[in-house]
């Protein structure tokens, strides 16, 4: 992860120093003189050569000091994490809606493969896929808000104001889980244990709830997770639309004013999301499926297998008999 | 009455390519206590029959469509789902095919044991687990390894407790479906020796699905020889293995196996092939390949002659004068 995290820096760094734009102009306007402008460029080490100011970013880094932004004077590190609680919920909110409407969805439409209903919700979710978000985020605005007057269309402050930004990335994330989901359940439900399943006289609701969904679960949590992580920093779209004052807001704003260190801090804290989201993802998945748990389980087995060498004689018969 | 009478029965998967005639017109009875042995090539509609006595004939494409299948009286075709779940399991159950695939992958043996258990028995959660334990102890495999999940097994141990999962409710009919052909040899005898003896224990009907004569032989009363969907040859182990009269297919299966004290360079198959099952033959089925075969067989499909007590045989051949 640490690596990655380097490399994300390098790469960034590398972005904003072939970027145009000078961030002293932007700062001081148009009016300052040349001298003002060549201070405030040593002021913020601009002028250092871009390998130092790497080292010296990666060095204050590692102190925990992501900088202080051009525009507010405040540490990069506070602005960011004052807004991260907002993007976090944001992104909470939409993926459960994505997980909740796409996953049930997904084994609907695969328990009635060929239905009206699957084929209906299949078109739907190739739409949903389909659209860009801000679109269908402004066509929500649009008749929840301006025509029936539901809910706000802007900010973010209580859960009324919740609803439209989430199900806009919900269900566009539930898009895509529902294709997950629908054909991650065919290929279980052609599985032999399956019919072992229903031989055993359980009922069609348990065979699927607990025999096939678990089963089906490895692909659908791995796309919840890229989900997941395209929220944290994908959203910044989402969040403009709704002017929702969250990290993705705090970017873009940055971007514009050429606010190197914030844009630098908020990739960063994407980019360590999304990290630390595949990461869970792969722990749940030795919790999905026992058969990835005894890969990284190796040693333990190493030293049981040597406890049963020294009793197999007795069980040996014991297996025979 | 009879255990199980299956009466007419004609199942067929309608896919898009065409009709696929699984099974056609067929009638076989098993009484308390006996078993039945299936014998035919591959395609020739075996599993198909038994997964029409579960009713877990995949639908769609799979569709029953004439007979009856009277288990112990009542026509299973006609129960409601939820009274048929109460007998998948509990009083019919099956073994299937392949071990390896029959075992649900991300539960214990231990959850899948249980789970039937729990499903036709009343017994509280420990009660379920204690009879799991002896289930497994049953076919020959240490409790301890209740916890243990499929993938730590060997086929064979994983065919075991599929086992343990068919007899966990003491069924009275059960239905292996080649329940040795994706082991070893000497795995195949293990766990044949092992349904022998539990078979007798536990007083349990069987339906012995295989194409292996040498099974047949040692564990079946009956046997019925199908072929293309049809029951060709039906009767008690002494009419099959040491009748006089056969059906040409039935010759043609035994002449097959190769004999230990004849020195021989070349098998002798039955020529030419299973007809395609979406195109069956007008008349008798078997009559491409069959060498007594004249004009009569090309265009009469023949019904079952019982030539002895019980020995049915479906062939023209051995119809009775006049």
């Amino acid at each position: 992860m640490i690596p990655v995290m380097l490399g994300v820096v390098l790469v960034i760094f590398v972005m904003l120093s072939l970027s145009p734009g000078d961030p002293a102009v932007q700062m001081l306007g148009p009016d300052a003189t040349p001298e003002q402008l060549e201070e405030l460029r040593d002021d913020l080490g601009l002028n250092d050569p871009f390998l130092v100011r790497y080292v010296k970013y990666v060095w204050n880094l590692l102190h925990g000091d992501l900088g202080t932004s051009y525009t507010t004077k405040q540490p990069v590190a506070k602005e960011i994490f004052e807004r991260f609680p907002t993007t976090l919920l944001f992104t909470t909110l939409a993926c459960i809606v994505g997980a909740i409407v796409g996953i049930l969805f997904g084994i609907v439409s695969a328990v009635k493969q060929y239905t009206w209903f699957d084929n209906v919700s299949r078109v739907i979710a190739l739409i949903g896929i389909s659209v860009p978000s801000f679109w269908l985020g402004l066509m929500f605005i649009i008749w929840f808000s301006v025509g029936l007057g539901w809910f706000p269309s802007s900010g973010f402050y209580g859960p009324k104001y919740w609803v439209l930004p989430s199900l806009t990335v919900g269900l566009v994330q539930a898009s895509n889980v529902m294709r997950q989901t629908r054909s991650a359940m065919l290929d279980v439900v052609r599985q032999d244990y399956i019919r072992t399943a229903r031989a055993k006289g359980q009922s069609e609701m348990k065979v699927i709830f607990s025999h096939e969904l678990p089963n089906a679960l490895i692909p659908i949590v791995t796309v919840l997770g890229m989900q997941f992580g395209r929220g944290m920093g994908g959203s910044i779209i989402s969040e403009q639309v709704f002017a929702i004052p969250g990290i993705g807001m705090l970017m873009t704003n940055a971007i514009g004013n050429l606010n190197y260190p914030v844009v630098q801090g908020g990739v960063l804290v994407i980019a360590l999301s999304f990290s630390i989201v595949n990461l869970l993802i792969d722990i749940l998945y030795a919790f999905i499926d026992p058969r990835i748990k005894s890969l990284y389980s190796g040693k333990k087995r190493v030293r049981k297998t040597k406890n049963e060498f020294v009793r197999e004689p007795g069980k040996e018969s014991a297996a025979n008999g | 009455m009879s255990l199980l009478d299956i009466k007419n029965l004609t199942i067929h998967y309608e896919t898009d390519a065409g009709c696929v005639e699984a099974v056609n017109d067929v009638n076989l009875k098993l009484e308390k206590g006996e078993t039945l042995g299936l014998v035919g090539e591959t395609g020739a509609g075996k599993t198909t029959i038994a997964l029409g006595i579960m009713r877990l004939v995949p639908d769609p494409p799979g569709v029953i469509k004439n007979g009856e299948i009277f288990f112990e009286g009542k026509d299973l075709r006609t129960l409601r789902e939820k009274d048929m779940r109460k007998i998948r399991g509990g009083r019919i159950s099956m073994i299937f095919q392949d071990p390896m695939t029959s075992l649900n992958p991300v539960k214990t043996v231990e959850e899948q044991i249980t789970e039937v258990i729990r499903l036709h028995q009343k017994l509280s959660k420990a009660e379920a687990e204690r009879k799991a334990c002896e289930m497994l102890e049953l076919v020959g495999i240490n409790a301890e390894r209740i916890t243990d999940y499929p993938h730590q097994f060997s086929g064979g141990m994983k065919q075991r407790v599929v086992i343990a999962i068919a007899l966990a409710c003491n069924p009275e009919l059960l239905i292996a479906d080649e329940p040795t052909t994706a082991l070893d040899v000497t795995i195949q005898a293990q766990v044949i020796e092992m349904m022998i003896k539990l078979k007798n224990d536990l007083q349990t009907s069987m339906i012995l699905i295989t194409h292996d004569l040498g099974v047949v032989a040692e564990m079946c009363d009956k046997v019925g020889i199908m072929y293309a969907g049809e029951i060709v040859e039906y009767g008690t182990l002494e009419d099959i293995f040491d009748g006089e009269q056969h059906h040409p297919y039935t010759v043609g299966l035994f002449g097959a196996i190769p004999n230990l004290d004849v020195e021989t360079d070349r098998l002798t198959p039955i020529e030419g092939l299973m007809p395609d099952p979406m195109n069956l033959p007008e008349g008798c089925n078997f009559c491409p390949r069959c060498k007594y075969a004249d004009e009569h067989c090309k265009t009469a499909n023949p019904v079952s002659h019982e030539v002895g007590e019980g020995h049915f045989i479906k062939c023209h051949r051995f119809a009775k004068e006049g």
